[in-house]
């Protein structure tokens, strides 16, 4: 287990340096720097705010110099935000896409879990046709979409909650529904799968002839066996929703890291760029990481040293 | 298992119960909530540069004058005001009542503290070039010679002696300019982050910032140090901080909102039928810009076929549809021209007829390209924008229809569109221009080689000496004469074939009342009310 877990942390930070390089090197390589505008600045402007952010140094002891500032925690100064550091910005914004992102995790996980075991334990029954009914529109219909759809209809038809923005927990149902459809409609179809290839099993039919309640059986034997998929799945999926859907946190104008991470790209605001993929990248491969343990508690006979099972 | 599936049905009965009892729409209050666009870069007017900025600025900052509701410049900060017969020296006496929102006196230290830091060249300030008209501004900014030679100079605490490059007759719209605004110098001094902290955020505006929520809104409160403070209404206001035009429209339609400026373009047809719009003029341009060095509009008769092949009261019409006004010059409407009341568009006119198909193939014919037969191939290239796609698509369809040319279009992202309309690798090109200060210059001068914004790559030494004795001359009717001059030779060189004059779509709630907008946009809300 230690030595999985050190040979697992030096490879995450192989592949953070790889991530960091290659976006150094391709943000560079993209037409347009963080000064380009409408109006152009004259040189001599121009030639002042490169020396203010060192960017007329060469490229090499830019890099060197990032990295420096990295190792020491510090993600550098945005250039489009003037008085505000990467840190700042990752500070007020990661809060509440997490929140958002947590609202988002419990809707999907809360919702699919259930329509997939119903979906499973009544298949081919009207039930099941229904769940998948409700899977097939979330998977397919896309999530802005959908977030359109309920301002139409909870917010200016019904006014139950409000178009947008940022606040009470009345703010969070509709960006967190939208944001749930698609992995709340991928958790019950996995899960209905799941179930049913595991209710099939011999073990299930032997705890059935045991005598035990289909309760029991559901609940304490085939569902723990049918997870595995669903948390496979959870890993990449609390890292997307958790760092923030660019669409949703615009479309509702909700401060979260997801706007950011795609208007720094437009904005050539280098350190944002940079500061955000490694942010993100370090969760990802976190998160993946917790993943792996979490099969071995759901079943031990996953081994994480990459020995043979028994 | 039970235990933790029985705790997911209590959350999710309690998450519903919460959900439920919500009541979302809230009341409208008796204050402002406006729509600002995107979070503003800064709010430090030394450092802002964009539109969002100066309006959030222009509540919390006051010049040495502002600009009244017919966009000219009276008393601000500055209660009077002498000018030196040849224009190059201003004296302001300042107000002995204007203070900061600390309860300080405004003085004309804190004018020329600011003034110069913009200028400082380790400032690093995008916006320093708006104070090159200060005598050796720009020689400062430089680097050649040090901060004391600069034209501006606090004599007392009241007065502020300004010292000019060269004559200026806008300069008095200018110091209405965010980028003139003073700064309270100790602050300002001791902290370089003091415009990001609404504790540290010190104005000498109507209102002052209570809350700054990045990337979500702005809460202001009236700034009860203001000298004239008797004139302002409203106890608070709000800024919501989205970029999206979907979303505004939502909230707008949901009591959200009271006021905003960026409308979806397909919805303004219905809005203005609800009411729900004002449509308020722009000091821009909207144009397609012609690379003078590359074939085929190496050719001023191609350039003009071009540009009189084109139907604006169409666009307008049916593409843009938002009151826009065809543009058949280069100067928006607005600006004075030399007579009190007069306007500089209206005086010069129009420089030719809107959809001259005959003259257009003509010309074409001419140049040697009878039907368009024997042309190059020609490439329009916009910034990816379905708005901008659909006007290239309609010229499009105008070149082929009326001048017999197939035009290939290309679409790219904003930042790489930019770089390659400024080095001049393009034929054709989407542009548009807005107006920084109120005098025709602001658009008479774009096209000198040294301008930065010349990307028509266009050198003509008659043009660069009409603008170059415009500049230099303290006599409003040669100045204007000399403007005159220069716009008509740039159209008969057609080195831009404008399209429309832009206006601004305002999302508007009856009670809304008071406020003032001028043409570039910027709104005062210092006299607004919620009726």
């Amino acid at each position: 287990m230690l030595k999985y877990t050190v040979s697992r942390f030096l490879s995450m930070l192989l592949v953070l340096f790889i991530i960091t390089t290659a976006t150094f090197v391709l943000m560079h390589a993209i037409p347009g720097g963080p000064f380009t505008a409408e109006k152009n600045l004259p040189e001599a402007v121009l030639k002042n705010l490169n020396e203010r952010y060192h960017l007329n140094d060469p490229l090499f002891k830019q890099y060197t110099d990032y990295l420096a500032n990295v190792a020491r925690g510090d993600l550098g100064p945005s250039f489009k935000y003037e008085a505000r550091t990467v840190n700042d910005i990752i500070a007020e914004s990661f809060p509440v896409s997490a929140e958002l992102g947590l609202a988002a995790v419990f809707i999907a996980v809360a919702g699919g879990l259930p329509m997939g075991i119903i979906a499973a334990l009544r298949q081919n029954r009207w039930p099941d046709y229904l769940c998948m009914f409700a899977a097939t529109i979330g998977i397919s219909v896309p999530g802005f979409i959908l977030a359109t759809l309920f301002i139409y209809v909870f917010a200016l038809k019904l006014e139950l909650f409000p178009a947008a923005m940022w606040g009470g927990p009345e703010y969070v149902v509709l960006p967190a529904l939208a944001l749930a459809a698609f992995p709340m409609a991928f958790i019950a179809r996995l899960t209905r799968s799941s179930m049913l290839e595991v209710l099939g099993l011999d073990f299930i039919r032997t705890a059935r002839a045991k005598g035990l309640s289909p309760f029991a059986v559901v609940w304490r034997h085939a569902l723990k066996n049918a997870l595995i998929p669903v948390v496979t799945y959870l890993g990449p999926l609390i890292a997307a929703v958790l760092t923030g859907s660019f669409v949703i946190e615009s479309i509702f104008a909700i401060p979260g890291l997801g706007r950011h991470f795609v208007t720094s790209i437009y904005n050539r605001d280098y350190t944002v760029i940079l500061g955000i993929t490694i942010f993100y990248s370090t969760f990802l491969v976190f998160l993946n990481f917790l993943v792996d343990i979490a099969y071995a508690w759901l079943d031990p006979r996953i081994k994480l040293d990459g020995g043979r099972g028994d | 298992m039970r235990k933790l599936i029985s705790l997911i049905l209590v959350l999710i009965l309690a998450a519903a119960a919460t959900a439920g009892c919500s009541t979302a729409t809230k009341p409208a209050g008796k204050y402002l909530r406006y729509s600002a666009g995107t979070e503003p870069e800064t709010l430090d007017p030394r450092r802002s540069t964009g539109s969002p900025e100066a309006i959030a600025e222009a509540q919390i900052f006051e010049g040495l004058t502002v600009l009244n509701d017919k966009d000219a410049p009276v008393a601000g900060v500055a209660e009077k005001w002498e000018v030196s017969p040849d224009g190059l020296t201003y004296t302001f006496s300042l107000r002995a009542n204007a203070k900061w929102s600390n309860g300080d006196p405004v003085t004309a230290h804190d004018f020329e503290y600011a003034w110069k830091s913009t200028l400082s060249p380790a400032f690093g300030a995008k916006y320093a070039y708006q104070l090159f008209y200060l005598k050796n501004g720009e020689k400062y900014n430089k680097g050649l010679i040090v901060a004391d030679a600069v034209g501006v100079k606090a004599v007392d605490d009241r007065t502020l002696k300004v010292t000019l490059e060269k004559p200026t007759p806008y300069f008095l719209t200018l110091t209405a300019f965010h980028t003139y605004y003073p700064v309270h110098r100790q602050t300002a001094a001791a902290n370089e982050k003091w415009a990001a902290d609404p504790k540290t955020l010190i104005g000498n505006g109507p209102f002052k910032v209570t809350a700054w929520i990045h990337n979500s809104r702005l809460e202001f409160a009236k700034n009860e140090h203001y000298w004239d403070a008797a004139k302002v209404r409203m106890p608070k206001m709000e800024f919501i901080l989205t970029d999206s035009a979907t979303t505004e429209l939502a909230m707008f339609e949901n009591n959200q909102l009271d006021l905003g400026g960026n409308v979806p373009p397909s919805e303004i047809p219905r809005l203005l039928k609800e009411g729900k719009l004002k449509i308020a003029p722009l000091l821009a341009t909207y144009f397609y810009c012609f690379n003078v060095t590359k074939p085929p509009f190496d050719n001023v008769k191609v350039r003009k076929a071009f540009t009189l092949a084109i139907d604006r009261a169409a666009i307008v019409k049916n593409v843009t549809r938002a009151g826009q006004q065809p543009a058949l010059a280069w100067v928006p409407p607005g600006l004075a021209d030399e007579a009190r009341g007069s306007d500089f568009r209206r005086v010069g006119g129009d420089f030719f007829a809107d959809n001259d198909v005959a003259t257009a193939q003509r010309l074409l014919a001419e140049a040697g390209f009878p039907g368009g037969k024997g042309l190059p191939p020609v490439t329009l290239i916009y910034n990816t924008s379905e708005g901008h796609k659909a006007i290239a698509e309609a010229v499009q369809e105008m070149w082929r229809k009326n001048l017999g040319v197939n035009v290939s279009l290309a679409n790219q992202e904003w930042k790489v569109f930019i770089n390659s309309r400024t080095k001049g690798d393009f034929q054709v090109a989407r542009h548009g221009w807005t107006g920084d200060y109120l005098d025709p210059m602001t658009f008479i001068d774009m096209f000198v080689p040294e301008s930065g914004n010349n990307d028509a790559q266009y050198k003509n030494p008659v043009y660069e000496n009409l603008v170059r004795r415009a500049k230099e001359s303290n006599d409003q009717t040669a100045r204007i004469k000399l403007m005159h001059q220069a716009e008509k030779l740039l159209m008969d060189d057609a080195v831009l074939a404008p399209i429309y004059y832009y206006t601004n779509a305002v999302l508007v709630k009856p009670n809304v009342k008071g406020y003032v907008r001028s043409i570039t946009g910027v709104f005062y809300f210092k006299e607004a009310y919620m009726e």
